[in-house]
């Protein structure tokens, strides 16, 4: 598969200086050796660049300049015993008598990066340090998201709204991931990150009225509850259908690295997100296109009632990194410290060397999977329980709270007060909202109305008049 | 090279002397093939418009088409506010991708109340080629006309292709363009006007391509020039045809096609594309349900015949609709005691 961009071709130095990505294949290519080309070499200024990767016996490679020092199929042969290598289109490749596979399961699984310990006590220094302001505002979203989380699944049983996500268990993935960028990073969600958008300032009652799909929610009442979007909080409108939000991490990358911009962009997943054929090709577009996002995958151990045991035999979700040729770290997603220093340098790492960095963040889904789901089904409430207890995020970054003096057990009872106070305030208010205008059924389908639609809404309003009973409010 | 094209032409005026006409005519009226309208507009608008930008794997190329993980990618730059002009080898091959193009392009401005829109432009051969099969010949113009948010436009001469790709790419909702593989090498007189860098043809709005009085012929892409031999033929035995070139099929333009049937007060629809749930459906319903009064026949549909392509060359010519199809089918809209089927 050859991957072709183009340009108008003044935008050609640009392109060149900024994003270095001719001369890194430069670099590698400078002990490369051409395999046949059978298209001309010599490119006139103006046609656009090509890129042409294609791992096949007929590949070919072309770029803009670079000195094959050897042809193809020469051997080097380094004398006194060395192996011989040769130059296959992809690299140099050493030989070697062994007849060896590769493990199909590492002895020793990758190592998982931890600040934190069970009694909320840091492990070495290894961390970014971050300030008691953000510290307390990181736990304060933690708190509200819980509560906010428990008590709008509460609203949903009691019928008040239909559907409801909780990212019971994963408050330290949503808020630490959060604190760590900035607001011009632009994040695509998938629906369990509600705290990102907590944290960059939607309010309560915003979540309420999108959740109640009332007049006042920002998505005009056209998408299920917890699906939230937010232009101004640059955090892109939640999508039901499972993993389409990595290739538009990447495509947007791309085009936050084509203007220059000191930004990136973070996309969220599941372990099941990591089976589709979309994470594929985002990864592999993202690694060969070298541009600057984050692809968090929250490995809850479930995705729906597949645990991962079913999902993948891979080690997980970070040895997936290197075979695309991404940077890749696993972190302990129930530590909000790690969680936030990865982050931190994932972005760093993102934006200065235009490349993206894969993080597992590991973690338990400590809820059900949404409304629709009674995860007792199929696995035992003790692990459910076990999870929630002992190694429930907020507890724990609580705990380092007070080991550093920034938090007192009365501000906790204050704060769960109020934060319950509001959710449930922000309920009520939102409840009693009315319903978005009938016009809104016909706007945003396209920027302007079409003839048709302002046929149809004239003619649903006569309907409407004729027959008031039949149409609430 | 374009540029000096415009002068010379610009230094001729247009002449109304028949004599000299004849005389000026290779130099003031230029032919163009669809693939240089298409290539030459592509050009100007990214000139002109450095968000635009091009992706896909036959931009320059002719590989192998494979997966299409890059709708999702392209979608996503369209998001962030760049221009994407995506372009597959075939629309078969976009099937890889169709739930990016429907459910994150076409529903996404809707779905997000108007915060996300996506100015993005889908396009590529569409319908059958010539010996590529079943799995590469497959019309999509009804599928993806059926998709509210998207607008789906399909040209048929080098002025379609010109005017209806920059005013595509100038949307800022998501297009889908299908051309058409065989129209590609064709020509078509192009004139100053077409050429100019800032030509558009508005979206929803068809083409009469030739008047008549008798029968309405309505169709799309390359069916249109089928159905304008078909209107010489017919010509010949006094039948009238007026040949409408859809060019959008999303939106529909309803009111110029039932306005010709309430005048010629019978229809024939030609396409490529399976039968059912075609586009000729939508036409007959729209015509129906506005004109019914008006109608002198039952509406004649032409479609591609009811099975996958068969790749014979024989087979291939029975499988899809050919110039005396579409005559004979203005002949029994006519009441001209004709056969249903091919007599080969």
């Amino acid at each position: 598969m050859a991957l072709y961009l183009s340009k108008s071709g003044k935008h050609l130095p640009n392109l060149k200086q900024k994003f270095g990505l001719l001369r890194r294949i430069n670099n590698n290519l400078s002990s490369c050796s051409w395999s046949c080309c059978f298209h001309h070499q010599n490119q006139p200024s103006l046609s656009p660049i090509p890129i042409g990767i294609i791992p096949t016996l007929f590949s070919f490679r072309r770029f803009e300049s670079s000195k094959p020092d050897k042809h193809l199929g020469s051997l080097h042969n380094h004398g006194g015993g060395h192996p011989q290598v040769l130059n296959f289109p992809g690299g140099k490749v050493k030989f070697t008598p062994d007849l060896k596979f590769l493990s199909d399961y590492p002895d020793e699984r990758v190592h998982c990066y931890r600040v934190l310990d069970g009694s909320g006590q840091t492990v070495g220094s290894n961390f970014v340090q971050i300030e008691k302001d953000v510290a307390l505002k990181m736990y304060k979203d933690m708190v509200t998201l819980q509560t906010m989380d428990t008590i709008f699944y509460e609203a949903q049983r009691q019928g008040r709204i239909s559907f409801y996500v909780t990212a019971t268990g994963e408050e330290a993935i949503n808020i630490a991931s959060a604190a760590a960028l900035t607001i011009d990073d632009l994040v695509f969600p998938q629906y369990r990150e509600a705290g990102v958008l907590l944290w960059r300032g939607f309010t309560l009652q915003e979540f309420a009225h999108q959740c109640f799909g009332n007049k006042y929610d920002n998505g005009k009442g056209r998408q299920m509850p917890a699906h939230y979007g937010s232009n101004k909080h640059n955090y892109f409108t939640v999508a039901s259908t499972v993993a389409t939000q990595i290739p538009h991490a990447v495509g947007a990358a791309y085009s936050l690295k084509m203007d220059g911009r000191d930004a990136c962009t973070i996309t969220y997943f599941g372990d099941g997100g990591t089976s589709t054929g979309d994470f594929h090709a985002a990864m592999n577009f993202a690694a060969v296109m070298e541009v600057p996002v984050i692809l968090l995958c929250r490995n809850n151990g479930w995705a729906i009632s597949t645990p991962v045991s079913d999902q993948f035999r891979s080690d997980g979700v970070v040895v997936k990194g290197q075979a695309y040729g991404v940077r890749s770290i696993r972190v302990d997603g129930n530590d909000a410290l790690a969680v936030f220093s990865a982050v931190h340098f994932a972005r760093k790492m993102a934006i200065s060397e235009s490349q993206p960095v894969l993080i597992e963040a590991l973690t338990y889904r400590a809820g059900h999977h949404s409304t629709s789901d009674d995860s007792s089904k199929y696995r035992p409430i003790e692990e459910i329980e076990w999870w929630k207890e002992a190694q429930n995020p907020v507890a724990r970054f609580r705990k380092w709270l007070e080991g550093q003096g920034w938090w007192a057990p009365t501000s906790e009872s204050e704060l769960r007060e109020y934060a319950r106070h509001e959710v449930l305030q922000a309920i009520q208010v939102a409840e009693k909202v009315d319903k978005p205008d009938l016009a809104q059924l016909f706007t945003d389908v396209y920027d302007v109305p079409p003839s048709n639609l302002i046929d149809q809404e004239k003619s649903l309003r006569e309907s409407v008049e004729r027959h008031p009973h039949e149409y609430s409010h | 090279m374009l540029k000096n094209l415009r002068r010379a032409v610009g230094a001729i005026p247009f002449m109304r002397n028949p004599a000299l006409a004849s005389r000026s005519y290779s130099v003031s009226v230029k032919q163009m093939m669809v693939r240089e309208a298409l290539n030459s507009a592509l050009d100007e608008e990214m000139s002109a418009d450095p968000t635009v930008f091009l992706m896909g794997e036959e931009v320059g190329e002719y590989q192998g088409a494979y997966k299409a993980g890059f709708t999702g990618l392209g979608v996503g730059a369209a998001y962030y506010g760049l221009k994407p002009v995506i372009e597959f080898m075939t629309f078969n091959f976009a099937m890889q991708g169709v739930d990016h193009i429907i459910n994150s392009a076409a529903k996404t401005n809707y779905m997000s109340s108007g915060n996300i829109n996506v100015p993005i432009v889908f396009r590529g051969p569409n319908g059958p080629a010539a010996g590529v099969g079943a799995q590469h010949s497959q019309c999509y113009a009804s599928w993806y006309g059926a998709i509210p948010g998207l607008k789906v436009v399909s040209p048929y001469s080098s002025e379609d292709a010109r005017g209806l790709l920059k005013a595509a790419i100038r949307d800022p909702d998501p297009v889908v363009f299908l051309e058409n593989e065989l129209l590609y090498g064709e020509s078509f007189p192009v004139s100053k006007q077409v050429l100019d860098s800032d030509f558009t043809i508005p979206i929803g709005k068809a083409k009469i391509e030739k008047e008549g009085n008798d029968v309405s012929i309505v169709s799309f892409s390359r069916m249109v020039g089928f159905s304008l031999k078909a209107a010489e033929i017919l010509a010949k035995d006094g039948i009238d045809a007026e040949v409408i070139n859809l060019r959008s099929i999303r939106p529909l333009d309803r009111s110029t096609v039932n306005a010709s049937v309430r005048k010629t007060n019978r229809l024939v629809t030609v396409e490529e594309g399976f039968p059912q749930h075609g586009v000729g459906a939508e036409i007959c319903a729209s015509v129906v349900s506005d004109s019914f009064g008006y109608l002198d026949a039952p509406v004649e549909r032409i479609a591609g015949a009811d099975v996958p392509m068969p790749y014979a060359a024989n087979l291939e010519i029975i499988a899809l609709p050919q110039v005396d199809d579409i005559v004979r089918a203005a002949k029994r809209a006519c009441y001209r005691s004709v056969p249903l089927s091919a007599t080969r």
